[in-house]
């Protein structure tokens, strides 16, 4: 490949790309090592109950088994969770899911491993057991945790502005509906997985798949009573995460094997069985919805009750219900809202962080609101929804002033002027024999950042080395979305050298610095911000102390360029090998700290959460989706999809529109046909063969604009654009199948059955009216 | 057992149970870890290799189905290139983002460019369903395999 300077704004090829398609870059799951143990977990196959007993003497007993632990081997609290502390890393006394771990055991090989997992028998008392949000909220109902606040409702919150209850009585047009969404799982090809070992000096290192590694070190020490400083986490490149390895999953139960191993490496890697049964989901929810406005459409009042199922422990639950609330009303001006929400815990598995955090379960929602209310008025669904589009200025839905980029109304105006939508009447029209066709829309909005209540910051360092290159040391996880490509854009803008001369240092606690989850749409935003401080600091290092050595009158007559810095008056130049040899190690390494900002509003609601809320900024979308509907079978086909995004500036649009596709096709998934199906708390999707996600067969070629804000506060005027993508499909799709068929079905994902019984509903319907 | 068998061009034996997972055989005794393991079921394709040119998954072969066959794994495709055309146009069209998928994906095109060097993107798509990507949604990866094909019938009008 030729050298070039990576750029801001050039579709440059990914910094990752040569080491994935030749195989060679390690991944967590591609770490071995001489005297490899491998440990595993017995889980406990019950969704409720007590532990009596465990006997593991015949395991024990098995040749190629080096230990057995149980919660009473576990040294520190034993609890892990990133907001609450309550889930165990090995059960002691109490089972709350099917996934939950009673046994760690370290083996010689994964065959003894098995076996031993299979001889280790525990005696549990069944209790009975939560499985639905009802179940979890009727007043005489069990606890899944006793301990907390005698019922299961992990956080109650409210989100309120102006008076709804009263404005109802003001609208012309009132509409209620209840939607529901399941349970979904990430898929991430590479499963939850590392390799840990202790070293001579009694330090512990944990090579993981992991978007948080700086997150772990603290829960590791937390769980298990290690000093931090005595941890090191290296996160290399995840074979995708999602928002599904943002939190413990083998981090303490590696790190406890370690400390048993006798300084060899143990190696941990979930199946995809066992992914399912114990990795994190995302929340299942429903949605009651009560709607008014104006005879014009005008949006005057939203009253709405969100239930979110958050499984057997907290996780993230509370937060993910905090911002599903906060984006409940969806991007519009809504003067009247009252939002209440209940985060409850079930023996249902784990829900935790998904890209769309939240937000993709209520656009469900709110978009379905708008396309009831549009039919109601008659009026263009587009049309209703650009009319009341949140502006700059205005306060959305939870009281908070939109003082930033506000593209919601671009976006809807790029769709609407697409053959795609402007089309769409001849398009419908031209449906083949025995299949309808419908063309449906979504407006769309995701939040930036953790919110309120925790400094969203990260922390860049930049170094030229001794060689005379530069190092980036990256503190935040590259789960696939390219952020370290744009970090490598960055730093050679910045200091104008060339690929090759710039190195990217992949999160690792003992030499990168602390900068935050990959999550949140925040990964480049805030780590790239921190990233051009310290870049711009280096390279004003750089000509400074090369004009020491040029006898440079100002620094204004040197210019950094490739590989050397240039005395353009004289034409003299220094070879940056050169410069960094006489430069101490402390003055070729410079490293800033930014912070994102939040919102300045003094509201008056959302007090029950202590942190994620509100937000301030915002990526907005507006999505198209043109689908194909088979009468005889219900199936339905995405035949067209167009997205217009606001994710600010972008720095480089091939990944920019990576991340648009992906989260298109993700959402399509959820759309169709993505479900963790549950049978009392077991579940009944356990593989990629029953748990369905789309396949090369199942996406449309998809087309994206990028509607161009400028994020003032951004880097280069970026916004996250992760997550907004994800938000869209399943409403513009349940809204393109009412414009086909005039079914609107409530409840996700619109799998053929489901569409074929409501259409026999609607038939049976028809037939019994009255003519 | 004894088993013998061609491995990235190179004729190799190795002492090991036949009943030995190939995929485990490849990456743990051989060190190619360009082979991923996504399912171990052969749900998601992530284990691909060709056997004798012929898109197969590794994860459901045992060691003793290598005797007398020629294996060629990801770290193998390039031969005596730096990069095989299908490697170079899945970083230059954007084929890649996590990268998991990218090594059985891009094996699996290279049986498919084998039997159909022209291929639609519809038949690309069809020849790829096996081979999940939870990143790219495709798009991304048929145009690379379509450039790809460009590309190699380039070069093969070059040589002719």
């Amino acid at each position: 490949m030729k050298s070039f300077i990576p750029e801001i704004g050039c579709s440059i090829p990914r910094a990752d790309g040569e080491a994935k398609v030749s195989g060679e870059e390690k991944y967590a799951t591609d770490h071995y090592g001489d005297g490899l143990l491998w440990a595993g977990v017995r889980r406990a196959g019950i969704p409720h109950g007590r532990i009596r007993g465990l006997d593991a003497g015949q395991a024990k007993n098995l040749p190629g088994v080096i230990a057995i632990l149980t919660g009473r081997d576990v040294p520190g609290t034993n609890r892990q969770g990133i907001v609450h502390k309550d889930q165990p890393v090995l059960c002691t006394d109490k089972i709350r899911h099917c996934g939950d771990p009673v046994a760690l055991v370290l083996a010689e090989d994964r065959t003894v491993l098995a076996q031993a997992l299979a001889l280790i028998t525990v005696d549990i008392e069944p209790l009975p057991g939560i499985f639905s949000i009802d179940d979890a909220l009727r007043p005489d109902a069990p606890l899944v945790h006793e301990e907390h606040s005698g019922s299961n409702v992990l956080l109650a919150a409210t989100v309120d502005k102006g008076n709804a209850e009263e404005a109802f009585s003001e609208c012309d047009v009132i509409l209620e509906e209840t939607f529901t969404v399941p349970s979904v799982a990430h898929a991430f090809l590479e499963t939850e997985n590392g390799i840990a070992w202790q070293e001579p000096d009694g330090k512990i290192v944990l090579v993981v798949s992991t978007q948080a590694p700086f997150r772990d070190r603290f829960e590791i020490s937390h769980a298990l009573g290690i000093p931090m400083d005595r941890l090191r986490i290296i996160g290399p490149y995840l074979g995708g995460g999602f928002g599904g390895k943002d939190g413990a999953t083998v981090q303490c139960l590696l790190v406890l094997a370690a400390i048993h191993a006798g300084g060899r490496r143990v190696k941990m890697w979930w199946s995809r069985e066992e992914s399912m049964a114990a990795g994190f989901k995302r929340h299942a929810v429903r949605m009651e919805y009560r709607l008014g406005a104006g005879s014009d459409g005008t949006l005057h009042a939203l009253k709405c009750r969100l239930y979110y199922d958050t499984g057997a422990y907290a996780h993230l639950g509370g937060e993910v219900m905090a911002l599903g609330m906060e984006h409940a009303s969806g991007p519009y001006r809504i003067p009247h809202t009252l939002i209440e929400g209940w985060c409850v815990y079930t023996n249902n598995p784990v829900a935790g962080a998904m890209r769309g955090f939240g937000v993709a379960q209520v656009s469900f929602a709110f978009e379905g609101m708008m396309d009831r209310l549009a039919e109601k008025l008659r009026m263009d669904p587009l049309d209703l929804r650009m009319k009341n589009a949140l502006q700059r200025g205005d306060k959305n839905g939870a009281g908070v002033t939109m003082t930033h980029s506000t593209g919601i109304v671009s976006c809807l105006e790029a769709v609407g002027s697409h053959p795609l939508w402007k089309g769409k009447e001849q398009w419908m029209a031209e449906a083949p024999p025995f299949k309808k066709r419908g063309v449906g829309v979504a407006a769309v909005f995701n939040a930036m950042g953790y919110g309120r209540g925790l400094p969203d910051s990260a922390i860049a360092k930049v170094e030229l080395t001794a060689e005379g290159k530069i190092r980036v040391y990256c503190g935040v996880s590259d789960m696939g979305q390219g952020n370290a490509t744009a970090f490598f854009q960055i730093a050679g803008g910045v200091l104008g050298q060339e690929n090759d001369a710039i190195e990217l240092v992949q999160p690792d606690t003992a030499r990168t610095l602390p900068s935050g989850s990959a999550s949140a749409g925040r990964t480049t935003y805030t780590y790239g911000n921190a990233l051009i401080q310290a870049a711009e600091e280096l390279r004003r290092r750089i000509i400074g102390r090369a004009a020491l050595m040029i006898l440079a009158d100002t620094v204004d007559e040197l210019e950094l360029l490739p590989g050397r810095v240039k005395h353009l008056k004289s034409g003299r130049e220094i070879p940056l090998n050169i410069l960094a040899s006489v430069m101490p190690p402390e003055d070729r390494i410079c490293i800033s700290q930014f912070i994102m900002p939040v919102a300045r509003d003094g509201l008056e609601t959302g007090k029950a959460f202590f942190i994620g809320f509100p937000h301030l900024l915002f990526s907005y979308a507006a999505h198209l989706a043109a689908v194909e509907m088979d009468e005889l079978t219900g199936t339905l086909e995405v035949k067209a999809y167009l997205a217009a995004t606001d994710a600010g500036r972008v720095l480089n649009p091939q990944s920019y529109e990576q991340q648009v596709h992906g989260a298109i096709a993700q959402g399509i998934g959820y759309a169709l046909c993505e479900e963790i199906k549950l049978e009392e708390g077991r579940i009944l999707t356990p593989d990629l063969a029953t748990f369905i996600i789309p396949g090369a067969m199942d996406i449309p070629d998809m087309m994206s604009i990028s509607v161009e804000t400028c994020e003032t506060s951004g880097p280069y005027g970026m916004k996250g654009a992760g997550e907004v993508g994800i938000n869209g499909p399943l409403p513009a799709i349940a809204g393109a199948l009412a414009q086909a068929c005039g079914i609107r079905v409530k409840t996700a994902p619109l799998t053929a059955e489901r569409i074929l019984e409501a259409m026999v509903e609607q038939q049976t319907a028809c037939e019994r009216k009255p003519s | 057992m004894i088993i013998r068998f061609v491995l990235n061009g190179e004729e190799t034996q190795i002492d090991c149970a036949p009943d030995r997972r190939v995929i485990d055989l490849l990456r743990e005794d051989f060190g190619l870890t360009g082979i991923k393991e996504g399912c171990g079921s052969g749900e998601c394709g992530t284990c691909t290799i060709l056997v004798d040119g012929e898109n197969r998954l590794s994860c459901l072969m045992l060691a003793v189905q290598l005797e007398g066959k020629s294996i060629t794994t990801i770290e193998g495709l390039a031969g005596e290139n730096r990069q095989h055309p299908l490697q170079e146009a899945f970083i230059r069209c954007g084929a890649v983002q996590c990268g998991y998928c990218s090594p059985g994906m891009i094996l699996a095109a290279r049986a498919l460019l084998t039997e159909n060097p022209e291929p639609t993107r519809e038949q690309i798509r069809e020849a790829l369903s096996g081979n999940l990507c939870r990143c790219t949604g495709y798009q991304k990866i048929v145009d690379a395999v379509e450039a790809a094909a460009r590309a190699m019938q380039k070069q093969k009008e070059k040589a002719g």
